[in-house]
């Protein structure tokens, strides 16, 4: 801060410039997204911008094939982005090394476990394996972590079971369990939420946004429950043809960015109650 | 489960690779007195000496082969079930056997049409060996290559299994054309065979596969991490190309290694790892790999045990006793246990 000393006023702008830069944990700048082939690129969203901060809880919303699990992946680097930027912590992405990019950030997919035979406990196991020594030996911090994480999702009795043993809403708390044992500064969730009934869906989503605002992770993740996220979520992202907007609910409520996200004849969302309503 | 119960089951399963190894040694087509063999074992004087000999150059170096061959093939198994994702996958869906196959078919039964270019009158074994592994890892390299182009292990499982095709269309037109002796020599070749080894072959075989087993040892946390599929495994901060290549390399070496000298030997590298899983219940490689090979080890001595006593001068051909013994095992698993979850 040795510079900029003319005024009060202007130490003081920089200074929040700079905490607030500070506290960015994922920057996405002119993301395009797709799939690529050979030399052919498939664009499904483009010109994509957001900043995601310290201890936020925010959700990715549109129709169905807007590219909400394709931006997901695309962050969690389990796909390749077409151009733009994705900086963790100010680094690119991509120049992060599979191994550190694992104690940076987690995800959690809709694609199934490969195989089913695996326990509760071991599949939980499996994410601190980041920080385990070559052969994968669990020290008495990372079974800590392994219990809390099952503590947290209220799945600690399930911890012998095997995989196919259980329903698809269990299989998903277990699979969101082994994201938070991986304890890392940023979460990615795809539909984490989809095969909950409605009790344990908004007790996830309350949870999430309790860690993200307890522990400081920054919790992105993407949903079709709008009403839950409006009422929960620090920010959204709202993705639309040819267009996405990042901001706090209530200012997307402002800005009537809902109202045209679904036809009118069917939904209309009424901004008083910030909810989305059935036209009979 | 308990750390405490792995050992106890490590504990039996290396007891009863002990007991099968002495019942192994101890039986021949020639009758060697139990005392005796055990006297030559630990270096003690025997009243024959075509006994020590018989023991020593004869059935120790079997016995040997066996456990390499039977632990190496059911490692490479559980390499391809976990990294194809798929129960049904063992050490030859990348085509490593009718490579090894179509090395041995060109060098015994080619050697007609190819006998304008080089000369085959001295077919022997060490031929054979070198012919069976050029051909295994010809066709591994070939499925190296493709997987390199294709992101999907599914595809690289089919591509293996295309490759088996076409080396076994190759085969059949050999066996076509080729006379009734060369084609029995091919015939007792893929009948597979532990015999016959001399130490120094055991030597060269116990080498690459040691080279293959800590290749996969130092690939567990790779090999438990595939367990919830690819993109967590990256997820999870794993190489994924650089792993499912050193996971290939592994297999290519030890199963195209056994392959050459043993024969194709059918079922071990299938049923073992699914016998293993449901006896220690867990799918923990650290666990799984050692305990995968003793187990691996110990059916073959018995399937060794039993090509040998029906006829006491005779020996069956290992590859049939492997499939009497491995097929229904797999249904067994598939029908009463509904275990060949991985």
């Amino acid at each position: 801060m040795a510079i900029g000393k003319k005024t009060k006023n202007g130490i003081l702008i920089k200074n929040s410039i700079d905490s607030k830069q500070k506290h960015i944990a994922l920057k996405v700048d002119t993301l395009s997204i797709g799939y690529q082939h050979k030399k052919q690129k498939t664009f499904i969203a483009k010109d994509i911008n957001f900043s995601l901060a310290k201890g936020e809880l925010a959700a990715i919303v549109g129709v169905n094939g807007i590219g909400k699990s394709t931006l997901l992946r695309t962050l969690g680097n389990v796909q390749a982005k077409l151009s733009g930027k994705i900086l963790i912590n100010n680094r690119e992405l991509t120049s992060f090394n599979p191994l550190e990019l694992a104690t940076k950030i987690s995800v959690v997919l809709t694609e199934p476990i490969a195989s089913k035979n695996l326990t509760v406990l071991e599949i939980i196991a499996l994410g601190r394996q980041p920080y385990t020594n070559w052969i994968g030996k669990l020290t008495a911090t990372d079974k800590d972590k392994i219990n809390q994480a099952m503590q947290m999702i209220g799945i600690a009795n399930l911890k012998t079971k095997k995989c196919y043993e259980l329903s698809d809403g269990q299989l998903q708390k277990v699979m969101i369990a082994r994201a938070l044992a991986q304890d890392t500064a940023i979460i990615l969730l795809d539909e984490p939420t989809s095969h909950l009934d409605l009790y344990h869906k908004i007790h996830i989503l309350k949870l999430l946004r309790s860690i993200a605002h307890d522990t400081h992770k920054s919790i992105l993740y993407t949903t079709h429950e709008i009403n839950a996220a409006i009422q929960l979520c620090d920010k959204m992202l709202v993705l639309e043809q040819n267009k996405s907007t990042f901001n706090t609910p209530c200012n997307l409520i402002k800005e009537n960015i809902f109202k045209h996200l679904f036809p009118s004849d069917t939904i209309t969302f009424d901004s008083q109650t910030g909810l989305f309503k059935v036209n009979k | 489960m308990p750390s405490k119960t792995y050992k106890l089951l490590f504990l039996l399963l290396l007891l009863a690779l002990v007991l099968c190894l002495a019942i192994n040694i101890s039986l021949g087509s020639v009758t060697i007195p139990l005392k005796d063999t055990i006297s030559s074992i630990f270096g003690g004087n025997i009243a024959n000496k075509s006994w020590e000999y018989i023991i020593w150059n004869y059935r120790i170096p079997k016995a040997f082969t066996a456990i390499l061959v039977g632990g190496g093939l059911s490692i490479s198994g559980l390499l391809m079930q976990t990294l194809f994702r798929n129960p049904l996958a063992g050490p030859f869906v990348l085509g490593i056997s009718s490579g090894a196959s179509l090395g041995a078919a060109l060098l015994i039964m080619g050697s007609a049409i190819f006998s304008g270019l080089f000369s085959f009158s001295f077919i022997n074994d060490i031929g054979l060996v070198v012919a069976a592994s050029l051909g295994s890892s010809l066709v591994l390299l070939l499925v190296i290559t493709v997987a390199s182009k294709v992101k999907d292990t599914m595809a690289l499982l089919i591509i293996g299994l295309m490759f088996g095709s076409i080396t076994g269309a190759i085969v059949s037109v050999l066996s076509y054309f080729s006379s009734a002796e060369k084609l029995q020599r091919y015939m007792y070749w893929s009948f597979g065979s532990v015999g016959d080894l001399t130490w120094k072959q055991v030597g060269i075989l116990f080498t690459i596969i040691s080279i293959g087993i800590v290749l996969s040892i130092k690939s567990t946390k790779a090999l438990n991490s595939f367990l919830l599929g690819e993109n967590y495994a990256q997820s999870l901060g794993i190489a994924i190309k650089k792993n499912r290549y050193i996971i290939i390399i592994a297999t290519g070496l030890i199963a195209g290694s056994i392959t050459a000298f043993a024969g194709p030997i059918a079922f071990v590298g299938l049923a073992v790892p699914h016998l293993t899983r449901l006896l220690f219940n867990t799918t923990d490689h650290k666990i799984l790999i050692p305990a995968v090979f003793i187990y691996g080890a110990i059916l073959l001595l018995v399937c060794d045990i039993v090509a040998q006593i029906p006829n006491s001068t005779g020996i069956l051909p290992i590859n049939a006793i492997t499939s009497i013994i491995g097929a229904p095992i797999v249904i067994w698993l598939l029908v009463k246990k509904q275990k060949m979850v991985f």
